[in-house]
């Protein structure tokens, strides 16, 4: 790679380190099938606009309803997709250009965690296959010779007994079959790891496991995260910055106590008001605010501000006026043309 | 049938409106039988709400199912216990008596609104069927009382959508109409299986609001079974806690979730990820549960219990009290009460 790790790690940590990962306008609109070939071809807009960056050993935490984008973001970033439009750079160059040996490393750095722990396992390899399977394709990073060690390590390294490396997935429980997907995802020892929803499959009591896990693995291994999940209590504790989505717009972003504690967009309040266990700890001043109705369809997302049709402060100028991100803080900006007044409730 | 079970409903007798007394729930497999649900007990009376809370596998599902008589029997069977509703027991009654009391007096929410729902009839006509079969309405008559119920669970412009398919609503609007299914009838105890879980947190909220309204409103009896420690404090006044098919912990849902009595209660609350543990490891339960076809001897959570001593090895630690009103299988239950306050 021609960009050289030291200067990122020479960088200033925090705010100024270069991103690890940058999205920069990203678009991704699927045709809608059509029954005829007759009249305008519908799109939907599963991301619109998204400028996101990952730094180096950072946790970026991504929250919405279902429907706003989330898990799309996942697939471009990845880059199992390729975008309608926009770029997206690891390290500074663009995924969906590289070619060859670069674009092999790229993959290599990226790797993805799936919601369902099941079903994103062969039923008919055994642990030790699954996890050696990357090996196969990048066999660079580890020799057949050693492969078996290499193997038990990694299991020791995610909680698992590696004395049970030659049994098949359905004899593990979720928990452990989430950390055999973890395994998967660090074993060719990725910079950057794509969580979709990696503990919403999972039990209460086995969720805090995983969790300390992840943040177990980032420590140890300098990993960056790209968490998605709906559980708003998890994704304030494991990250350093959470973005909002809306109808395939990131509408809020910031550090997560900002976005938490001075939220700039309406949206965002709301979504943490609807969380009862987030209410309650905060005591009185949060107040119940109870969207009404179901978020826009996609395929036609209502003009000027896309929350206008669900907000509580909506006005005139939200009906026509897309919303710029207004900056509330160096660190924290909402796209609300009231993001001043409601980060000051 | 038993003579004892003969007597009929007693509207001046002082029946619970549910009482399930010691009920056992077993599962013919392959592998020999798991033991779904054992040595079951609570009340549920009229106007209030239980909630019902453990996680998968241990046991509320099949409570729930046992209760409405939906159990696929076999593999699933009932070996011993009482399901009395307001006196009379549905596991002995006659096939006709049941059909007469279960989704009339009782009936039930599901999870997936999208396959409790039949995608081929208009929502209209599945909420009609219901006053059609039970009350003998005519179809006229049935379509209007669709739209009057359907108007009662918030559907927006009710009169125009009740001639639509379930794939035209959204997931809210699903989970509006089989709640709308629910309550059709007047029953006087609703159980919620899980009925937020498909749900985003937003519309979970509207959900649960809807739920909580109409059990105040109509004074029913409210059985909620989740996984999700807020909800079940945002809803109920009671709750059972269960773990590997026995309840744990059973009291007023306040000081059961603010006092846990049981290392499993205290650990489901602990692991919450509340904002003063951030940047901190979270205080996880360690190990998984047990498997059901091979339980222990002693308590099931022992494995991963921090109080465990010998004793909790050899016997099953009965439901006992602990104080007004509160029950907890533990035989550490004093110190765990200590160790929250402390």
């Amino acid at each position: 790679m021609s960009l050289p790790e030291a200067t990122i790690q020479n960088g200033t940590p925090g705010r100024a380190a270069a991103p690890l990962m940058e999205m920069q306008g990203i678009k991704q609109h699927y045709p809608v099938h059509r029954h005829l070939p007759i009249g305008p071809q519908k799109v939907v807009k599963a991301l619109d606009g998204v400028d996101l960056d990952v730094r180096p050993g950072e946790t970026m935490g991504v929250i919405g309803e279902s429907g706003c984008g989330k898990s799309t973001l996942a697939r471009v970033m990845s880059g199992l997709e390729k975008p309608t439009e926009g770029r997206v750079l690891f390290r500074g160059q663009d995924i969906n250009e590289l070619k060859g040996a670069e674009k092999r490393e790229m993959r290599r750095n990226i790797q993805l965690i799936f919601q369902d722990p099941f079903s994103s396992l062969n039923p008919r390899m055994t642990v030790e296959e699954l996890v050696g399977e990357p090996f196969a394709i990048h066999s660079e990073i580890e020799p057949r010779a050693g492969r078996r060690n290499k193997i038990r390590e990694l299991l020791e390294l995610v909680g698992l007994n590696p004395d049970h490396a030659d049994r098949y997935p359905h004899n593990f429980s979720g928990g452990q079959q989430q950390r055999i997907g973890i395994a998967r995802g660090i074993a060719l020892n990725p910079k950057m790891l794509i969580c979709d929803e990696p503990v919403s499959a999972l039990d209460v009591s086995v969720r805090a496991q995983i969790v300390n896990l992840l943040d177990t693995l980032q420590k140890e291994l300098g990993l960056s995260y790209l968490f998605i999940a709906h559980d708003l209590q998890i994704v304030r504790h494991i990250s350093d910055r959470v973005a909002t989505m809306y109808l395939g717009k990131v509408v809020e972003l910031g550090r997560y106590d900002e976005v938490y504690d001075r939220t700039g967009h309406p949206y965002t309040q709301a979504l943490l008001s609807a969380a009862p266990e987030l209410r309650k700890n905060d005591g009185a001043d949060r107040e119940r605010i109870v969207l009404q109705g179901d978020p826009p369809s996609p395929i036609d997302p209502p003009s000027g501000c896309r929350f206008h049709t669900r907000c509580p402060l909506a006005q005139a100028m939200c009906v026509d006026q897309e919303p710029e991100p207004v900056e509330i803080s160096g660190t924290h900006a909402a796209r609300c043309h009231f993001a001043d007044t409601v980060s000051a409730q | 049938m038993r003579t004892q079970q003969t007597q009929q409903p007693d509207p001046a007798g002082d029946h619970p409106l549910l009482r399930v007394r010691d009920l056992d729930v077993e599962f013919d497999t392959s592998k020999g039988i798991a033991t779904a649900v054992s040595g079951m007990n609570f009340t549920v009376q009229r106007g209030e709400a239980l909630g019902i809370l453990g996680e998968s596998g241990s046991g509320k599902s099949v409570t729930a199912r046992a209760v409405m008589g939906i159990l696929d029997m076999p593999p699933a069977k009932v070996p011993r216990g009482e399901i009395l509703l307001e006196g009379e027991d549905l596991l002995t009654i006659s096939a006709k008596r049941h059909r007469e009391l279960v989704g009339s007096r009782v009936s039930m929410v599901f999870q997936d609104a999208l396959t409790a729902l039949n995608p081929v009839h208009p929502v209209g006509r599945q909420i009609g069927e219901l006053y059609r079969v039970h009350r003998g309405y005519s179809r006229k008559d049935a379509k209007a009382a669709a739209i009057d119920m359907m108007d009662r669970v918030r559907i927006p412009a009710a009169a125009s959508r009740v001639n639509d398919y379930p794939h035209q609503f959204s997931g809210g609007m699903r989970q509006r109409i089989v709640i709308a299914m629910a309550l059709a009838l007047d029953p006087v105890l609703l159980i919620a299986d899980e009925p937020t879980t498909a749900l985003d947190v937003t519309v979970q909220a509207q959900i649960l609001e809807l739920l909580k309204e109409q059990q105040v409103e109509r004074n029913m009896g409210l059985i909620l079974i989740t996984h999700d420690i807020s909800v079940v404090k945002e809803v109920t006044d009671q709750v059972a806690v269960m773990y590997a098919g026995r309840i744990v912990e059973h009291g007023a849902t306040d000081e059961v979730l603010n006092h846990p009595g049981h290392p499993y209660t205290q650990g489901l609350r602990a692991s919450v990820a509340g904002e003063e543990l951030k940047g901190q490891r979270l205080p996880a339960i360690p190990g998984t549960p047990p498997d059901l076809l091979r339980l222990p001897d002693g308590c099931s959570f022992a494995n991963r219990c921090p109080f465990v001593t010998d004793e909790c090895l050899e016997q099953v630690p009965p439901l006992e009290s602990v104080g007004a009103g509160r029950q907890s299988a533990c035989f550490h239950t004093e110190e765990v009460l200590d160790h929250v306050t402390a």
